[in-house]
């Protein structure tokens, strides 16, 4: 099992080695450095003074100096400066990430129960109406994405012309303080996305517990149906979603960027728009350093959970 | 002129999508009467689920082939008096009506969303397609003779797969970047593999048979080769091929982000089918890997295999929103569903009506997909 991480780090480590110089390559391009130089200086600049420009700054080194600049700075802390903000980008992303994080939490708390639940419910009594509605509704969840979703709700519950106006269309105030107004709208178009997958994945797993031996036989020993459900089929049950859930936070992720644009929340997602947008190279790097950790981290925590969930599983 | 109730909005829209109504109703009564023999496609009218997805998704199709005869406007006229107007709004001059209303420009908001349809339509099914390709290219040889060849592809596609697809669209599709080699060298590996494929698919089968071989290989690589040069190049000599190289941009990014996942289900499926006797009786035969690999596992993958292609033609729709929604790759003019969306979206307190028609289009294409491969999949799970 030691053996087994062991090497899963190894390989994360060389994974993000070799994205982040994917994003380094693609950021120093000809034209994004043009693009940059003349967004750092006046758009007016010629060809000689953004030739200059870029001497001066350092980008007409090597590419792969430049890149093992970068990561032996990355490695001891410095994660480089911004040239859109202005700031050192460690301390924005571990600002942003904090606000994505709130959001992140919300997300879950509203999302994986509520899925579990509905998955649980289809999936016990596989064929009923019960099943066939809320099966139902899990696709057309997973047929919505965020910035469907986000403008119906909005529209439903924000509008100023027409709807509900229950809440406010803009989350930007949620940084300082969440309250329900200005943070449900994004929690709920979030969760919506992302729960119908869960749900049908806890539905096929419920569905395959309850054609099971053991329930026959608890069935046959005069157990009651909710105790058969909650008792004997739901543990077995929850061992699949528990990986779908892990591997959602990859899914999480642009959906984190599409919510916090649609809703002006200023976290990592919006970060990562703006980094990319204003070809903000060491922003750039540091917000991918930090999603492909997530993703992968979150891969190696399925893994290892699988096995202590499952103990037929066992790793080589 | 009055300006219309939603009653008659509703029965005018119905009535400006007849062309629609009539091919669904061809397309439904040819197959209803010979679905006994049309296999799996056939039994799909057996089952409700099924039945309505597909009912969902030839809508939109036609509604794309049909565009130029539904809209009741081009997508890019604009007429000043119609700024913002609600939905039923009549035109100054009283020849007509703005069905769904008028967006910031003074455009037809329903005709726009007709005509978006066909950005969809065009890039999403092709896309997937080749996307497939390329995974089934790759993934066979990866699942079927494993090592090193597995651990090196695998890792490429975990590491495509681990990358934000939102910071990739952005390093890809963007304008400077179509001033570099990158799109052409990507379209040119992309899509070189197809005719690979075709190639591999046809010499393994014929090896024994020269003549049948060569008619094949012959067609196959002419045309693929004339196609080749004009979509990934942009140089077809007679000039029937072409692409957009925006559209090449955004066409070559959607299927570099797609493959990995296809690669990956083609892989388990046949790790999965090559333990199976009808292959192990092929090996014991003496037939070639790639025999194996194209004519005994793929065929048998097919079930699982068009189910995902419905799914992913869904899950491609929905990035090419996403891509549309940041303004990616898309003229700023076009009726994309994505970007008119998110133009729509900075005036939704006040003027709901240009984001929602768009926003519901695409939800109901991207459903009835995934209602379809719902239907398919239990079908096919029935034999």
């Amino acid at each position: 099992m030691t053996l087994f991480i062991i090497k899963r780090v190894g390989v994360m480590a060389l994974s993000v080695m070799c994205l982040t110089f994917v994003v380094f390559s693609l950021t120093n391009l000809e034209p994004n450095l043009r693009k940059l130089a003349k967004e750092q200086n006046n758009l007016r600049m010629t060809d000689a003074q953004v030739e200059s420009w870029l001497e001066r700054e350092g980008y007409r080194e090597p590419l792969v100096a430049r890149y093992g600049e970068w990561l032996a700075n990355f490695a001891v802390g410095d994660w480089g400066h911004s040239t859109r903000f202005r700031e050192p980008v460690l301390d924005i992303v571990s600002k942003r990430l904090g606000y994505t994080g709130k959001l992140m939490f919300w997300v879950m708390v509203v999302m994986v129960p509520l899925a579990l639940i509905i998955g649980v419910l289809a999936g016990m009594r596989e064929g009923s109406v019960t099943d066939r509605s809320l099966s139902t509704f899990s696709i057309t969840t997973t047929a919505t994405p965020e910035y469907v979703s986000g403008v119906i709700f909005t529209v439903i519950f924000a509008s100023s012309a027409v709807g509900l106006k229950w809440m406010k269309g803009s989350a930007t105030s949620a940084t300082d303080g969440i309250t329900f107004e200005n943070f449900a709208l994004p929690v709920m178009t979030m969760a919506l996305y992302g729960m119908g997958y869960i749900a049908r994945m806890t539905r096929a797993s419920m569905a395959e517990v309850m054609t099971a031996q053991y329930i026959r036989t608890a069935r046959l020993k005069g157990v009651s149906f909710s105790g058969i459900v909650l008792r004997h089929a739901l543990r077995n049950a929850l061992i699949a979603p528990f990986t779908v859930i892990m591997l959602q936070f990859p899914w999480l992720l642009t959906g984190v960027v599409i919510v916090e644009s649609l809703f002006n929340y200023k976290g990592f997602g919006w970060t990562l728009v703006e980094a990319a947008s204003n070809n903000d190279i060491e922003l750039a790097l540091g917000c991918s350093v930090v999603a492909v950790a997530v993703v992968l981290i979150t891969q190696l925590i399925s893994d290892i959970g699988y096995v202590f969930l499952n103990p037929r599983i066992r790793v080589q | 002129m009055e300006q219309l109730g939603w009653g008659s909005i509703t029965l005018q829209i119905l009535g400006h999508f007849w062309p629609v109504w009539a091919a669904l109703i061809a397309v439904f009564a040819v197959s209803w009467v010979n679905k006994q023999r049309l296999g799996l496609y056939g039994k799909l009218f057996d089952n409700w689920v099924g039945l309505i997805g597909l009912w969902l998704v030839l809508f939109w199709v036609f509604t794309a082939l049909f565009a130029h005869w539904i809209a009741p406007f081009e997508s890019l006229d604009q007429m000043a008096a119609m700024k913002n107007k609600k939905p039923g709004w009549p035109l100054p001059d009283g020849t007509g009506h703005y069905l769904l209303g008028g967006d910031r420009l003074g455009r037809d908001v329903f005709s726009r969303m007709v005509y978006g349809s066909r950005t969809v339509m065009s890039i999403a099914p092709a896309a997937t397609l080749f996307a497939f390709m390329v995974g089934v290219t790759l993934g066979l040889p990866a699942g079927y003779l494993g090592g090193r060849f597995d651990t090196a592809l695998s890792f490429v596609a975990n590491l495509v797969l681990a990358f934000p697809v939102i910071l990739l669209f952005y390093l890809l599709v963007t304008p400077e970047i179509r001033e570099t080699i990158i799109p052409t060298a990507l379209a040119g590996i992309l899509f070189l593999i197809p005719i690979v494929f075709f190639i591999v698919l046809f010499f393994s089968r014929f090896e024994q048979q020269p003549q049948k071989l060569w008619i094949y290989l012959s067609v196959t690589l002419v045309l693929g080769l004339w196609a080749y040069s004009g979509l990934a190049f942009n140089a077809d000599p007679l000039g029937v091929f072409y692409m957009d190289p925006n559209l090449l941009n955004i066409f070559v990014s959607v299927v570099f982000v797609n493959s990995p996942t296809v690669f990956r289900i083609v892989r388990g499926l046949t790790m999965d089918i090559q333990t199976r006797d009808y292959v192990a009786a092929a090996q014991t035969r003496g037939e070639r890997p790639w025999y194996i690999m194209l004519w005994e596992i793929l065929p048998n993958a097919r079930g699982p295999l068009l189910v995902d292609f419905c799914l992913r033609i869904g899950y491609t729709t929905i990035l090419l929103g996403t891509l549309g929604f940041f303004g990616l790759g898309v003229s700023p003019e076009s009726p994309d569903w994505g970007l008119t969306i998110n133009e729509g979206r900075k005036l939704l307190s006040i003027y709901p009506h240009p984001a929602l028609p768009p926003a519901i289009a695409l939800m109901s294409l991207v459903l009835g997909l995934n209602l379809l491969a719902d239907g398919l999949r239990e079908q096919s799970l029935k034999d």
